[in-house]
């Protein structure tokens, strides 16, 4: 069913270009053959992709594919597993990431993430979002009130909170507290967001709220979410890649891989057909 | 075929209900293909029953667009269909659309045949009518079957033959205003007939729009209106 041509005319007169290929815009995020093992077991093979600048980047896949490993390769986190071997680059702006000089605090810092389940600190609402800041030595208040605010505004949540910065975060819903992460994210001026499934421990409306604050924040960082929600994945991503078994199976603007994937992998996965 | 049609959803109610959709259009095609074969048999046969019959019958044809209709709005609203099967639920949506178009073309081709039942039959007993009936039926049965087997190479030459049907109507209408010319008398008939063959030339049309929905199902490739299908042979 896919584009393989057994017929009399062209797939060229069509119009149809070849698997994968897309106009992006420029790429934020570079990975360059890309294998990581942990221990003796492959979990990334040869992968190879760019993440267009302040653009959404969906991944999806089934469990166990690799998406959330592979996420976590752009921040680093997978250097605090034990056993974990990575081979290949990681580019950010054309700089290695895995290079020996890097300052993996600094690139925790442009690189942020929120985890499936909400983890604001067990402090207020203000000092949750102020504490990178005073990690970065910031410590006049009125620029702390100013950046906490300012963080707070872009992540939808100050109108509801305004009036109880100096309340408990934990006392907050799942929603707001998910939301108080991704204050905290921002507010130490990140370029790349990494969301790993940032709305499946949320009611469908906080859901709604979550993807609708990612349409907002787009404008200013590039976002790359990993989901088992194809149907977010739809709503959300301009770019969608999936992967299969430690694979990059296909990576193409979302309006193709949902309505016409090249891939018949691709196909099966997003049509229920694999499960 | 449906197996290879739809590949095996790990929903199975998924599949029945894709396959339903499918075969209740094959249905409907069926229905819509024999109006324009007995529409066209009143017309240059001059049987009145049978041009009542497929007055009547066209009831059937638009129950079967809105039901059909009706199930695809389900499968859009709770399955929220991705890839090959958003595009057969689009297809399906467009096909049905024109399927019921052709069968109000037919009614015409009918009404036009009970009307020419109370004038004089001509010397040629309808044959430009008769002609361009079976090319039309033709291209409209062949259409049909793309749909059925999915198949977007076949599909691209039916669209082909629409080029073949339009020069036999214009041939049609031609002739038939020159029979209006040479002899007033003859302008009623000739005026029915001409209803009746632009009818029969608007079929065409809408076989040829199915088929470019059997090559969007496929190839996922938007057809219409490219040179690929409109160039004339």
């Amino acid at each position: 069913m896919n584009a393989t041509p057994t017929h009399g005319f062209s797939m060229e007169a069509l119009g149809r270009n070849a698997p994968g290929e897309a106009a992006a815009p420029p790429a934020c995020l570079e990975v360059k053959n890309l294998n990581l093992y942990y221990g003796d077991t492959q979990a990334l093979e040869n992968i190879e992709l760019a993440i267009p600048r302040r653009q959404v980047t969906a991944f999806i896949g089934p469990s166990g594919c690799g998406k959330s490993t592979l996420l976590r390769c752009f921040n680093r986190m997978n250097d605090l597993v034990d056993g974990v071997r990575l081979q290949g680059r990681i580019l950010i702006d054309g700089e290695d990431i895995y290079h020996p000089d890097v300052n993996v605090v600094d690139l925790r810092r442009r690189v942020g993430m929120v985890f499936q389940k909400p983890n604001p600190f067990p402090k207020t609402i203000y000092e949750n979002v102020a504490y990178g800041l005073r990690l970065q030595g910031i410590k006049k208040r009125h620029i702390l009130d100013e950046t906490v605010e300012k963080a707070l505004r872009r992540a939808a949540l100050w109108d509801e909170v305004k009036d109880r910065l100096h309340e408990n975060a934990l006392g907050m819903s799942g929603g707001q507290q998910q939301r108080l992460v991704i204050a905290r994210a921002i507010a130490v001026e990140p370029e790349v967001l990494l969301l790993d499934e940032p709305a499946s421990a949320l009611d469908p409306i906080s859901t709604l709220k979550i993807e609708e604050l990612i349409f907002e924040l787009k404008e200013r960082y590039t976002i790359i979410i990993v989901t088992h929600n194809m149907q977010q994945a739809a709503r959300v991503s301009d770019y969608t890649a999936f992967l299969f078994m430690g694979r990059l199976i296909e990576y193409d603007k979302t309006n193709t891989i949902f309505t016409n994937p090249a891939q018949k992998q691709t196909e099966d996965y997003i049509t229920g057909r694999y499960g | 075929m449906s197996e290879n049609l739809f590949g095996q959803h790990i929903s199975k109610q998924f599949n029945a209900e894709l396959e339903d959709i499918r075969n209740r259009v094959l249905t409907m095609g069926g229905l819509v293909e024999q109006q324009v074969l007995d529409a066209v048999k009143a017309l240059t046969e001059g049987d009145l029953p049978l041009a009542e019959k497929v007055i009547e019958r066209d009831h059937e044809v638009n129950a079967m667009e809105v039901a059909i209709d009706e199930e695809c709005t389900q499968v859009l609203a709770r399955r929220q269909p991705a890839a090959s099967d958003l595009r057969l639920v689009v297809a399906v949506i467009k096909t049905i659309t024109d399927l019921e178009r052709i069968g109000d073309q037919a009614e015409k081709v009918a009404r036009m045949g009970a009307h020419l039942t109370k004038i004089q039959r001509p010397d040629n007993q309808y044959i430009e009518i008769q002609h361009l009936g079976e090319l039309v039926h033709r291209i409209l049965h062949n259409a049909l079957d793309v749909f059925a087997r999915m198949e977007s190479s076949a599909a691209l030459e039916v669209t082909r033959e629409d080029a073949r049907i339009d020069r036999e109507y214009e041939a049609t209408m031609r002739q038939l205003v020159t029979f209006m010319m040479e002899d007033p008398r003859t302008i009623k008939r000739s005026l029915d007939i001409m209803w009746a063959a632009r009818a029969l030339e608007r079929i065409g049309d809408h076989a040829k729009n199915i088929c470019e929905y059997v090559i969007y199902f496929v190839e996922g490739k938007d057809v219409r209106h490219t040179e690929l299908v409109t160039r004339r042979d």
